[in-house]
């Protein structure tokens, strides 16, 4: 079924999303002035770079499919559950306008995208979420698409990659937000006794549930620099303890000093870096 | 069941003088020997666990500790623990599988604390391997949210086959005065953010997130606490005996938690 036309046709797809991400008004708005320094970076050039800022090696929060099309090989991206949103189950006032609104301005139906594709050669599932939705926050499409991502990958017996970025649970979705930090666990822990290999990487920023959840189980763990990670935002552990937070706190160099990351791995080589892991932890490298 | 508002039950769930998991444990258990420490930092009193009997058989029983007194709430960190106290927990867990004992939990707690400490020493990746841990227990586990369900803090220790929940507990993604501070910077509108969040435990058993409701005495709970614990006692053996005759407590409790919002997410499938 998979003929070269549709791989094109997928490919021209991703091709188009990511390029509309690359002009969304973030990344406009970070070219004009780098929040990390102040600098005006022109787009092209910010583009050139990964959205990486040359001035101050600040990483810029990227969309789904630029993230996808970053690391996965050339006609090899395969979208999963790709339609799958969440109704506004609790009927929250207002939910389903802003739903609609943010569909409309990203190009995304939900706050995470999934795939199956090639790094190097060697295939895998990836799913990425998108700080541009909701904040990257997980209801119940969110914690539903990763925890199919991963029986996705352990049916078919492939690897699995999960770029985090979350403001935590999504308030509109309650305590059914809350339920996908069990499930999503439970689907890795299942996952895992499978003797499935699970890589979680990092982004800017990460916190609240998925950091409680599927963030923090990855057989490796991967952080690109400077990305904010914690379980509770700066904002109200500095409102509980009444004190100013250190610099450097929950970023992801201060987690690699305290032994919950295993690399910081700058966005060029990221992709280079997921390949040796792929190849390190490829089945037929295993013994007995 | 008492007619209330959200916001009324919150209070009362909040209220001191409200049984706590202590009370639940010298009440409903035999012989209960506590176990201390997560072998790796410290000893969190804020979670409270141990071997006791129950009904002649040995279990491992776990829950959020807030104590009774001033001095006591600041031991216990108001029931907000740390790491350490799901590190504990998790310990106790594998210990329980081990013995083949059940697990019971009892869940009473504001959430896991923010704080810088708790931070540092991983926070998340406690709250997240204790649900990994849970959820493929090969034991039975019954959970009672007896008080406040306080987000991550409180479902750390509420991956279980059967989830049972007082009249007047509340259980919920986060405070209500957090979220009314988060949708509308406005903290004060919590009565308002309480019945939207769908907390009450009628709701709860509505949405499927709670298996059964244990009514409360009319006023609440801290006004007849005996009635209580012959309630809480009589729910928990109900949902406890059929339980201990599944042989795959892991997959019957895996299907629980799979189902949690998977139907609402694939309602609109086609989109
Ligand atoms: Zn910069």
């Amino acid at each position: 079924m998979d003929n070269h036309l549709f791989l094109q046709r997928r490919e021209r797809l991703m091709a188009l999303k990511s390029r509309r991400e690359g002009k969304s008004p973030q990344v406009r708005a970070v070219a004009g002035k780098c929040p990390g320094c102040g600098a005006a970076i022109p787009k092209a050039e910010l583009a050139k770079n990964l959205y990486v800022c040359p001035e101050c090696g600040r990483h810029h929060p990227i969309g789904a499919y630029l993230r996808l099309s970053l690391i996965l090989d050339p006609n090899s991206f395969r979208e999963l559950d790709e339609r799958l949103a969440a109704p506004n189950a609790l009927n929250f006032p207002g939910y389903d306008d802003k739903l609609k609104a943010l569909r409309r301005a990203t190009g995304l139906t939900e706050g995470a995208v999934s795939a199956r594709g090639r790094i190097d050669g060697r295939e895998c599932v990836a799913c990425v979420l998108d700080s541009r939705f909701f904040m990257g926050s997980m209801g119940s499409a969110l914690g539903e698409k990763v925890t199919r991502a991963v029986e996705h990958a352990q049916k078919y017996k492939l690897p699995l990659i999960i770029f985090s970025a979350s403001g935590g649970a999504r308030m509109q979705e309650g305590i059914l937000s809350l339920m996908q930090m069990a499930k999503t666990s439970a689907a890795l822990e299942r996952f895992s006794r499978a003797g499935g290999f699970y890589i979680s990487v990092f982004t800017h920023p990460t916190t609240g549930g998925v950091t409680a959840s599927f963030a923090s189980l990855g057989d490796i763990t991967l952080a690109e620099p400077g990305a904010l990670i914690g379980f509770a935002g700066p904002r109200v552990i500095e409102q509980t303890i009444g004190e100013k937070l250190p610099d450097g706190f929950q970023r992801s160099e201060y987690l690699e000093e305290h032994g919950f990351v295993d690399a910081i791995v700058p966005r060029g080589e990221l992709r280079a870096a997921l390949a040796r892991l792929l190849m390190l932890h490829e089945r037929g490298n295993r013994r007995g | 069941m008492a007619d209330r508002t959200a916001e009324q039950r919150v209070a009362l769930a909040r209220r001191a003088g409200r049984p706590g998991t202590a009370d639940y444990i010298a009440h409903l258990f035999t012989d209960f020997f506590e176990c201390r420490g997560d072998r790796l930092c410290r000893e969190d009193p804020s979670i409270l666990g141990g071997v006791a009997l129950y009904y002649g058989r040995p279990v491992t029983v776990l829950g959020h500790r807030k104590g009774k007194s001033l001095e006591e709430n600041l031991t216990c960190n108001f029931g907000m623990p740390g790491p350490e106290g799901y590190r504990k927990a998790q310990r106790l867990m594998k210990q329980a599988e081990k013995f083949r004992r059940p697990v019971i939990t009892f869940i009473d707690t504001p959430g896991a604390y923010p704080g810088l400490e708790a931070e540092a020493r991983g926070q998340g990746e406690a709250i997240a391997s204790t649900l990994a841990l849970m959820s493929a227990l090969t034991v039975p586990a019954v959970a009672v949210v007896t008080g406040e369900g306080g987000s991550g803090g409180a479902l750390a220790l509420g991956v279980a086959n059967a989830v049972l929940m007082l009249e007047n507990a509340v259980y919920s993604v986060l405070s209500p005065e957090g979220f009314a501070s988060i949708l509308w910077k406005d903290s004060a509108r919590s009565g308002e953010a309480a019945e939207l969040m769908k907390l009450t435990a009628a709701d709860l058993l509505e949405l499927g997130v709670v298996d059964a409701v244990i009514p409360e005495p009319e006023e609440g709970a801290h006004t007849a606490p005996e009635a209580v614990y012959a309630a809480v006692d009589q729910a928990l053996a109900a949902h406890l005996t059929p339980l201990l005759k599944i042989r795959d407590c892991a997959g019957h409790r895996y299907q629980k938690f799979r189902a949690m919002g998977a139907l609402a997410a694939s309602g609109r499938e086609g989109l």
